[in-house]
């Protein structure tokens, strides 16, 4: 079978040029919503994977699910502190931080508008359990001083997070001595001060967590184990990578379910686009249709010209969406993490399967708009074309 | 009513073309309506608040506790009507989906503080009787066909452990806008609990306090004046009225409810295009019979009027049936969300911009088309023919 050469199909949508944009424009914006929806929850996703390290585990009370809701006695993390398999530094001291996390409602810079950041009471220890963090600005906060250091995302957003300011909250006067890049993921959006001082000032007795180093993966079972066995500890233990991916689970499904609906009802207005400019397509080229039959192109060439020029149209329409899309890589959101309660700041982040995703999205809108129109052309008698042209 | 006549004729002259317009502009009528409904619905607990309430909660976070005894402190304050206390109890249904707001409360001062939630007194009394008790939402127990006796396993995030409550009322309300998805049980029974494990400190915390008013006006006189009386003290305490710390829960979901409210005109933008397209097409086949409505000596208005009446006209049709389906549209996505949003109702403003963008997509689709055809030589145009 000869095929009707691409170029006839693509001039085509040149002639066009008018319909062929207002076309094109429609599909663009029903694939920017779907490539921005994906591009979200890929961002969260590398948020909340880059938050955890692949040889750390974390320990909450049974059930508990996040950090707010956990709690952890002085005697359970002793114990916890003394079984075998956590990692020592080369000093013979445990990589194991106990930390205490609390919601702390501060106003936004730009807004005034108040938001929960987490504050989290860690240890130098606990800095060094997350590489990921280095700081910018500053320095670390002094053990047994009211000093805090912040995440980017935090002095980025929130109003008095610089260097050198002061922050009143929970009965004190905390003083910013350090900004930290903590390489996107959720630490950006975090407050770190010394465990013992955010104790003190949030009266708390009990700790929320403890974060530590496994001397090896498999070391993670005989801990599990021990912590069982032992009625006293009612307690989770999950590598930290788990935990984290667990905490937007939620979220990524609601947004994802979300943008996937909407994409869905909205493309049915582009897919009705397509298939007005292809019936119009169709109509205004019957006598060529004819003539390209009398010329011995079969009437399964005819087809595959008119979904060809469908498909065209939706490729434009799918590469100006994407490429629209990819101009909100450089837009930085934060917003409030059901599961926890607390801020989570994160970019749309464009990936090759995304853009694989999205493209075939929108080929599939082309082919859906452009099959019955394509159809009824190949459908059409030679003879009722030519008397008609 | 010729030109009416003319414009009905010429509309569905393409009938498959008009047809196909108007059911994207359904679609997009519905949706850009559905949109608005779920932002609105967001917003729908800041409607039914009462502005006779104050809400004193922690000046670290909300839900952060604070001790029991300052309701007797909060009583004391010149014109403060009755206080009462609330703790989130967190906790699983079965699955994490099925997400409901579950609430331990002092009943004796709880249901005085929230007369729009309806309980009758055979219910209430047996409440009162059973520490286990609970008391539901109408939409609730709808939502998972529970009745007055069933038991209701929780898995407890919060407080540890696993629990079973009894329904033993379900409360209604006469107003649309109360939120009739709550699941209430007894204060007494989660600090009971904490006491065993982390004495009688840690029992006597509570998540939020309620503090009843008598005059509106001075709402924010009596809570500088809660908020006075603990600062500096172990726990300060931020009070707002109701209203505000509904808006405070809402704006935290900002981002979400802006890129709702943006998507929601993306889909607009979208008809706009096709619309815009079909007219276009409409206007270039026609380049012949404009050129020849203009040799009669038909004026270039005229012209005008016929492609921007037919674009109006589709668009209204369009538009009506958009948000005509807009009702069912959201009912269906209430049953599929289950109690998600308290309230869903398509209000009339949703619809009024439903209309509007209707309106809007019809002006501009014949815009382009319409100053064309008003310029073409009508040589040309009758030579388009041949």
């Amino acid at each position: 079978m000869r095929a009707i050469p691409l170029s006839y199909v693509m001039r085509n949508l040149w002639v066009r040029r008018v319909t062929t944009i207002l076309t094109a424009g429609g599909m663009a914006l029903v694939v920017f919503v779907f490539a921005t929806v994906l591009m979200m929850t890929e961002g969260i996703n590398e948020t909340m994977v880059a938050t955890g390290q692949a040889d750390n585990a974390m320990i909450l009370r049974k059930g508990a699910g996040t950090e707010i809701n956990s709690a952890i006695s002085r005697d359970q993390a002793s114990a916890i502190e003394a079984l075998p398999g956590i990692a020592t530094d080369g000093e013979g001291r445990k990589l194991l931080s106990r930390e205490v996390v609390v919601l702390n409602n501060l106003p936004k810079r730009d807004s005034g508008d108040m938001a929960n950041v987490t504050v989290r009471g860690s240890s130098l220890i606990g800095a060094a359990l997350r590489p990921q963090i280095q700081l910018t600005q500053g320095r670390m906060f002094r053990p047994g001083t009211s000093e805090i250091i912040a995440g980017q995302a935090v002095a980025k957003g929130f109003a008095n997070v610089s260097l050198g300011q002061t922050l009143h909250f929970a009965g004190r006067d905390w003083t910013v001595v350090g900004i930290f890049d903590a390489k996107r993921s959720g630490f950006d959006s975090e407050i770190w001060a010394d465990v013992n001082q955010v104790m003190q000032a949030f009266r708390r007795a009990i700790y929320s967590s403890m974060v530590f180093k496994l001397t090896s993966i498999e070391a993670l079972t005989g801990i599990k184990k021990a912590v069982g066995e032992d009625p006293r500890l009612q307690l989770d233990i999950k590598l930290e990578q788990r935990f984290y991916a667990e905490q937007s689970e939620q979220m990524t499904k609601f947004i994802r379910l979300l943008g996937m609906s909407l994409s869905v009802i909205f493309s049915v207005g582009a897919i009705v686009g397509a298939m007005i400019t292809m019936f119009a397509a169709v109509a205004s080229r019957i006598g060529e249709i004819g003539t390209l039959r009398a010329l011995g192109f079969r009437s399964e060439a005819v087809l595959m010209a008119f979904l060809g020029e469908s498909l065209g149209l939706s490729l434009v329409g799918g590469l100006f969406g994407l490429g629209a899309a990819s101009l909100m890589q450089s837009v930085n959101i934060s917003t409030v993490n059901y599961a926890t309660f607390s801020e989570i700041a994160f970019r749309f982040r464009l990936t090759w399967d995304v853009a694989m995703q999205t493209m075939v999205f929108s080929l599939v809108m082309g082919v859906l708009g452009g099959f019955v129109p394509a159809w009824r052309a190949a459908k059409l008698s030679i003879i009722e074309c030519l008397r008609q042209a | 009513m010729f030109l009416f006549k003319l414009l009905l004729k010429n509309a569905f002259r393409h009938k498959l073309r008009t047809l196909l317009t108007m059911v994207g502009l359904v679609v997009a009528i519905s949706a850009f309506g559905l949109l608005r409904t779920i932002v609105d619905a967001w917003y729908a607990g800041v409607d039914a608040t009462s502005s006779t309430r104050l809400i004193t909660r922690s000046a670290i976070s909300v839900g952060y506790p604070l001790p029991l005894y300052y309701a007797e402190r909060i009583k004391k304050i010149e014109g403060v009507s009755g206080v009462t206390w609330v703790n989130w109890f967190g906790g699983i249904y079965i699955d994490r989906r099925n997400f409901f707001a579950r609430f331990a409360v002092d009943a004796n001062s709880y249901f005085p503080m929230y007369p729009e939630y309806i309980v009758n007194d055979e219910e209430k009394t047996a409440f009162m009787a059973d520490r286990q008790g609970a008391i539901v939402g109408r939409k609730l127990a709808q939502r998972f066909g529970w009745k007055v006796g069933d038991t209701i396993p929780l898995s407890g995030t919060i407080y540890p452990g696993n629990w079973n409550f009894t329904i033993r009322g379900i409360y209604t309300s006469n107003d649309a806008r109360t939120d009739e998805t709550l699941m209430l049980m007894h204060f007494g029974l989660l600090s009971e609990n904490v006491r065993k494990r982390l004495g009688t400190t840690a029992a006597n915390q509570v998540g939020l306090f309620m503090v009843g008013i008598k005059d509106p006006a001075r709402a924010s006189a009596v809570s500088q004046e809660i908020d006075a009386l603990f600062h500096n003290s172990v726990a300060e305490t931020l009070t707002e009225t109701e209203k505000s710390f509904q808006l405070g829960i809402v704006s935290m979901s900002q981002a979400v409810l802006m890129a709702i409210r943006a998507v929601s005109f993306v889909v607009i933008l979208i008809i706009m295009a096709v619309m815009a397209n079909t007219m276009t097409m409409t206007a270039r086949e026609r380049l012949a019979e404009y050129a020849t409505l203009k040799a009669l000596g038909f004026s270039p208005a005229f012209v005008v009027k016929l492609l921007f009446g037919e674009s109006l006209m589709i668009a209204a049709i369009g538009g009506m049936a958009g948000i005509a389906l807009t009702f069912p549209l959201a009912m269906g996505f209430v049953q599929q969300t289950g109690s998600l949003f308290k309230v869903f109702e398509v209000s009339n403003q949703t619809m009024l911009y439903q209309a509007l963008a209707s309106l809007f997509v019809g002006l501009i689709a014949a815009a382009w088309p319409a100053w064309k055809m008003s310029r073409i030589d009508i040589v040309q145009g009758l030579r388009h023919i041949a």
